[in-house]
């Protein structure tokens, strides 16, 4: 059923077709807008058999989903930014213990600077936690995947995060294609777990293992993620049959076949990229992108099939490693690794900096005139940067850099130390 | 009315695919007619462009008068939007009735699509009131 709705509204109604048996929340903006409007939906008896359980922390969040997942009920969970980092222990035990969590993040910055808007370093932080990970491009690309996540996760017992832009999506109202009740049961069978705590057939779950077994359980859980690289796909074909469009897989090509430059990115920056290729193909430029969905695993050999005619690639991303540069863009390398092809990194839309066509526009010319630095950090103002470097140079009581340059902007009062 | 707050939205007939603020918009709709001279709301506003402010002032007394001669005259209005929020409402909150502005001025939406979408967004009374102020904006552009 087509609706116009807020993004957030959208996630929520398709969890809820999920038929999720347990849903642990704690509000972090910007994700909160979902487990509010769970909350309701439970309330009016629209889940099922639900439990709601609103806990104190989002570790707790993270605990009580491994407790519910381990007891066999299907578990949901959406969390933000710090809210992420705070559960990380729980969100590693998860994937350690291989329980089938689904849990939403709102991409969101971290702090400090504290900042509520829009990047990728919260899920990028924990992209090696064991946990596949699949970004949406769009509010239906945030309802498909979560549906699709509940399968993958049941099937491999593996949990899995879907990865939305906050605000850009999470706030958006947008025209979504709702599925109904009978679709996704079609699609979605009951959760039969491997593993359960049951009284009547008693097992421990969470042994301690040693040097003598540890290395092995590990590379299981790796085995588990080289098998989501062969299901996401028949997931997603399976998909287009029930639900009549595609979503989902690994990754998603856009004008790239015969293109010279390819841009490489996840999540909701895509949209904008396809509009800056198909300006670009207009001016006769050869430019195509491609998106990748599945960020973990990552999709080594599909994306080096779509990136190896490529004669350089650019990979634009909303987090980066400090004194690196890039970070998915290691992933696009060790997927061209023995390849000479030339690959920069754009850093952009950091806490929530609009990433617009025009700045696209003039850093992909650059590339495909190979003059862009590499990594190169978009619309960075170099005035600003140069004061604070003088400033510290000048002085050693220099003082709090964050503050120094929201005076510098004129964005508080006084002047800068 | 509190700190100032800037939304966006894109109308199209094909898939919306930039994620990237309004920076030029065809059409701006001035809620608090007190942040005109705080804050740049015209960079970017095209003169052949639509603007709507609410405010029962004439533009010449909110420092406009210049500025908007700019406009085809039938691209502007101002509109009493929180006075008719307080009688439909009982509250001095202008949305809906801007909203009802916008569509007789622009034509780009049927009021009959406004009123639908801020019942389904507000159902019951609340929303009936809502649509009945957007109506009146409506209304009352259309027949002046």
């Amino acid at each position: 059923m087509l609706k116009q709705m807020e993004g957030s509204h959208a996630v929520a109604e398709a969890i809820a077709l999920c038929r999720p048996e347990v849903i642990c929340a704690y509000p972090i903006t910007p994700q909160t807008h979902i487990v509010e409007r769970l909350s309701e939906l439970v309330q009016q008896g629209e889940i099922g058999n639900c439990q709601y359980i609103n806990v104190e922390s989002e570790f707790a969040a993270m605990s009580v989903a491994i407790g519910a997942s381990a007891a066999g009920a299907r578990a949901y969970t959406a969390t933000s930014s710090q809210g992420l980092l705070f559960m990380t222990e729980a969100v590693y035990n998860a994937s350690g213990l291989g329980l089938p969590i689904v849990m939403t993040i709102g991409n969101r910055a971290i702090g400090a600077p504290i900042n509520i808007w829009n990047d990728h370093s919260d899920s990028m932080a924990l992209r090696d936690a064991g946990w596949i990970q699949l970004y949406a491009e769009t509010n239906q690309d945030a309802i498909d995947l979560h549906i699709q996540a509940f399968r993958l996760a049941e099937q491999l017992s593996v949990p899995v995060m879907v990865c939305e832009d906050g605000f850009i999506l999470t706030h958006a109202y947008e025209r979504v294609d709702m599925p109904d009740l009978n679709q996704v049961q079609a699609y979605l069978p009951p959760f039969e777990p491997v593993q359960i705590l049951d009284p009547a057939d008693p097992v421990t779950i969470g042994a301690m293992v040693g040097p003598e077994a540890f290395a092995e359980v590990r590379y299981l859980s790796h085995h588990k993620h080289l098998q989501a690289v062969e299901v996401i796909p028949q997931l997603a074909s399976e998909f287009a049959k029930i639900f009549g469009r595609d979503s989902g897989g690994l990754i998603q090509p856009y004008r790239s076949d015969d293109a010279e430059t390819v841009i490489v990115a996840l999540g909701s920056v895509v949209g904008t990229i396809r509009d800056v290729v198909d300006d670009m193909r207009e001016d006769g430029v050869s430019i195509g992108a491609v998106k990748v969905i599945s960020f973990r695993p990552f999709p080594m050999l599909a994306l080096r099939a779509a990136l190896e005619n490529a004669k350089r690639v650019i990979v634009v991303e909303k987090a980066f490693a400090d004194g690196l540069g890039g970070i998915a863009v290691n992933s696009v390398r060790m997927a061209l690794r023995g390849l000479t092809t030339p690959i920069y990194t754009i850093i952009a839309g950091l806490g929530g900096r609009p990433i617009t066509k025009d700045s696209l526009l003039r850093a992909f010319g650059e590339a495909t005139r190979d003059e862009l630095d590499d990594p190169h950090f978009l619309d960075l103002n170099w005035t600003v940067i140069d004061h604070e470097l003088a400033r510290a140079k000048e002085k050693r009581r220099s003082g709090p850099i964050a503050e120094n340059v929201l005076r510098d902007l004129g964005l508080v009062g006084g002047k800068p130390v | 009315m509190g700190a100032p707050v800037i939304a966006f939205c894109r109308l199209d007939d094909k898939e919306i695919r930039l994620r990237e603020p309004v920076m030029s918009p065809d059409a701006l709709i001035v809620q608090d007619p007190t942040l005109l001279h705080q804050v740049d709301l015209f960079s970017g506003l095209d003169t052949r462009g639509y603007l709507l402010i609410n405010t029962t002032r004439r533009y010449r007394d909110l420092g406009l008068g210049d500025y908007v001669t700019k406009f085809p005259p039938h691209h502007i209005c101002t509109v009493a939007a929180s006075e008719w929020a307080v009688e439909f409402i009982g509250k001095p909150l202008p949305n809906a009735a801007m909203l009802g502005a916008f569509s007789a001025i622009t034509r780009r939406v049927k009021l009959d699509s406004v009123q639908e979408a801020i019942r389904q967004k507000f159902p019951g009374e609340l929303g009936e009131k809502n649509a009945a102020a957007a109506g009146k904006a409506y209304n009352t552009i259309r027949t002046n």
